[in-house]
């Protein structure tokens, strides 16, 4: 865990380690609009230095008080360390505020929190096969990115995204100028229904899967809403792909982000510490609570 | 062992040399139940009462404490933190169950990364502990492997024929007592000229007297065959039981607000109209709010909530901490619930053995 002891102010007592619950001061420095209801937004330290570093994965509790705090996946990838980026979907009364927010806004942030993707282990070397659906993309993003940032640690990466519509679909500027001219990579676009001026594919996520019928020679990366999580898995074993091959991640309600508020367990695991990221096969041995 | 004794009728004397330092926290009555509260003159500690209400981890862990402090003003922050706490204080008149249930505690908050908040109190705080007064027939700490004649903490104390025989246990203790030198007296101990090990020979009898209450209690037998960490998760969470016994429960919470381990916590705001509090309190996992979120809950039934709170006592903690319980057989959810549902109930019909 990152040292807590920058951000001060106020009462701080000099070198005094502040609380894991004490979040340490930010600025919003960009906005961006990718859809109708996600932003993405870019934070950095007050003083320049990075906040803390983070793995593919992993998340950050971001608070506007006044307005509260919640777990956002950190969407940029750990190679830029001068900030991260979240990319935030409006649903709620946080994400409304956030979503007013302009440039130069102060929040607050703590983190990372969680278990990241194993990037330097076991997807070193591996056929990667990406699939995610709306801001599902959030999470694999950062992933992506770390990967075309070491592209040769890495083999063959298919990346296969969906969403309800053109307009909803995340970030889709850098994915068509950057990621569908990265090496070695192929980006397969799926929005739900027909819509005037889209000639790419149509159809939900799980059976545009198995129309592209991928080989089972790759480690799988999955990430959407909890039911098209659930399709794509039983696609991927349809063909012919072992549990231990697939990773997603799970959401659960969060205060803490610490395994101590108690609210993200599933079984003996806590979302917040054990996850997000989990191997499909150690998903099995929780009880279906998520 | 050091025996230190002062008689109960001097216990406002003794009360008042401590709170002349420190506040000192005790079973205090109001409007006639009893909660840890400060001593102030004119309170009377009552021995034979044996719970408080809520658990006397509120001393610890508070029902709601401010985390931090927030300005804003335009686009700008400022984070003002809310210091811990640093000034010493003793708890007296903390029963074997609820000393047990601060270390329930310990393992959370005090394992990485810590919670600076309770840490502090924790270090500040010297406990007193007091071997229970008649326990009752809703107690089954022995469940548990508690020794209620030894409830351990700092200083360990009992109360036999009038007199409070205390020892101290940690080097905390050893400095509480010795502070109050000229209030307490050394207890004569065998082999010691005057009195002749009378008080010690009234120590160990206060204890053997106390067991045999505690040999006879109707939750002696209950065992915890069935659960900790070497129970099947799967087979147990998904046992039919659950939903009979979960049927009656109306969510109500009582049952967590009142448990000495229950650690849940939800992090909240307040705007003053000053600045803007970020301050935690207590939580129910019983709660149908517990775990919702934009696009639902995992644990729509209270069912699943029930279920929820019951397997963390008795299979999660146990698996996160080297199987240890997170229950202290207190039994305070066994007089408290409105529809009398609870943990006994659970073990009963789930556990390995039935007990009578
Ligand atoms: C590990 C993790 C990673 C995450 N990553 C991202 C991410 O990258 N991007 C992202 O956008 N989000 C992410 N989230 C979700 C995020 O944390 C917020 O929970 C979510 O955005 C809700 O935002 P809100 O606080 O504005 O909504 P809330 O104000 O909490 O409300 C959301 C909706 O739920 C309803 N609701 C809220 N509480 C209740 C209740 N008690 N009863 C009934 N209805 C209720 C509200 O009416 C509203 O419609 C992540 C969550 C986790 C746990
Ligand atoms: S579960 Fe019930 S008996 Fe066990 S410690 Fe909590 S209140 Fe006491
Ligand atoms: S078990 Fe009893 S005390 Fe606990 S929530 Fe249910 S009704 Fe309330
Ligand atoms: S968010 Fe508090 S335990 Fe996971």
């Amino acid at each position: 865990m990152s040292d807590n002891t920058s951000g001060c102010s106020g009462n701080c007592v000099p070198g005094m380690k502040k609380d894991m619950l004490v979040p340490q001061l930010a600025v919003v420095t960009d906005i961006r609009t990718d859809t109708p209801d996600v932003k993405t937004f870019r934070v950095k330290s007050l003083d320049g230095q990075p906040l803390f570093d983070h793995m593919p994965g992993q998340c950050a509790m971001l608070t506007l008080p006044g307005s509260g705090e919640a777990m956002f996946s950190i969407t940029s990838s750990p190679t830029h360390k001068d900030y991260k980026e979240f990319s935030i979907k409006r649903c709620g009364m946080l994400t409304e505020a956030l979503h007013a927010m302009e440039p130069g806004q102060e929040i607050g942030i703590r983190g990372p929190y969680g278990k990241p993707f194993p990037v330097d282990t076991e997807f070193r070397g591996k056929k990667l096969l990406f699939i995610a659906g709306g801001i599902g993309l959030a999470p694999l993003h950062s992933v992506i990115d770390y990967v075309r940032a070491n592209r040769d640690a890495y083999g063959h990466m298919d990346i296969l995204y969906g969403s309800r519509s053109a307009a909803d679909l995340v970030d889709l500027e850098q994915i068509q100028t950057e990621w569908m001219n990265e090496k070695d990579t192929d980006v397969y676009l799926t929005i739900d229904r027909p819509q005037e001026g889209w000639d790419g594919h149509v159809g939900f996520v799980p059976s545009y899967l198995k129309e592209l019928a991928f080989k089972p020679d790759c480690t799988a990366i999955i990430c959407g809403p909890p039911i098209m999580i659930k399709f794509v898995l039983q696609a991927l074993i349809e063909m012919g792909f072992d549990k231990k091959q697939v990773y997603t991640t799970l959401e659960l309600k969060m205060k803490c982000g610490i395994g101590k508020c108690g609210r993200c367990n599933i079984g003996s695991k806590f979302v917040c510490k054990d996850g997000p990221v989990f191997r499909c096969d150690e998903i099995d041995e929780l009880p279906g609570e998520y | 062992m050091s025996l230190k004794k002062i008689a109960l009728t001097e216990l406002d004397r003794f009360f008042s040399a401590i709170a002349l330092k420190k506040k000192i926290y005790l079973p205090v009555e109001k409007a006639g139940q009893y909660d840890y509260a400060p001593w102030e003159p004119g309170i009377t500690y009552h021995p034979e009462v044996l719970h408080t209400v809520k658990s006397a981890k509120s001393v610890f862990f508070p029902q709601s404490e401010d985390l931090v402090r927030y300005k804003r003003s335009g686009l700008s922050l400022a984070i003002a933190e809310v210091p811990p706490e640093d000034e010493e204080f003793v708890v007296f008149g903390v029963h074997a169950c609820d000393v047990k249930g601060f270390e329930v505690l310990d393992r959370v908050f005090l394992s990485d990364p810590v919670d600076t908040f309770y840490k502090a109190r924790r270090e500040h705080g010297t406990v007193v502990s007091v071997m229970c007064p008649q326990p009752e027939e809703t107690c089954f700490c022995e469940t548990f492997g508690i020794d209620a004649e030894n409830p351990g903490a700092d200083v360990q104390a009992r109360i036999c024929e009038g007199t409070l025989y205390m020892e101290a246990l940690t080097g905390k203790g050893e400095a509480l007592l010795e502070e109050l030198g000229g209030i307490v007296a050394e207890a004569d101990q065998n082999g010691e000229a005057a009195g002749e090990g009378k008080d010690a020979e009234a120590y160990a009898k206060g204890a053997e007297e106390h067991k045999k209450i505690m040999d006879k209690l109707p939750l002696a037998g209950l065992t915890t065959e069935g659960f900790g960490a070497e129970a099947d998760l799967l087979t147990l969470f998904n046992r039919p039981e659950w939903k009979e016994l979960s049927s009656s429960c109306l969510g109500c919470g009582t049952c967590t607000y009142v448990c000495p381990t229950c650690q849940c916590y939800d992090i909240r705001e307040y705007n003053t109209g000053k600045d803007i509090r970020r301050f935690r309190v207590w939580d129910s996992c019983m709660y149908s709010d517990f775990t919702m979120m934009a696009h639902g809950s995992p644990r729509p039934d209270q069912l699943q909530r029930f279920r929820q709170r019951f397997m963390h006592k008795l299979k999660y903690y146990p698996d996160n901490y080297e199987g240890a319980f997170s229950c202290v057989g207190c039994g305070r959810c066994l007089q408290k619930c409105p529809v009398s549902m609870n943990i006994v109930k659970v073990m009963k019909t789930l556990g390995g053995a039935a007990h009578e």
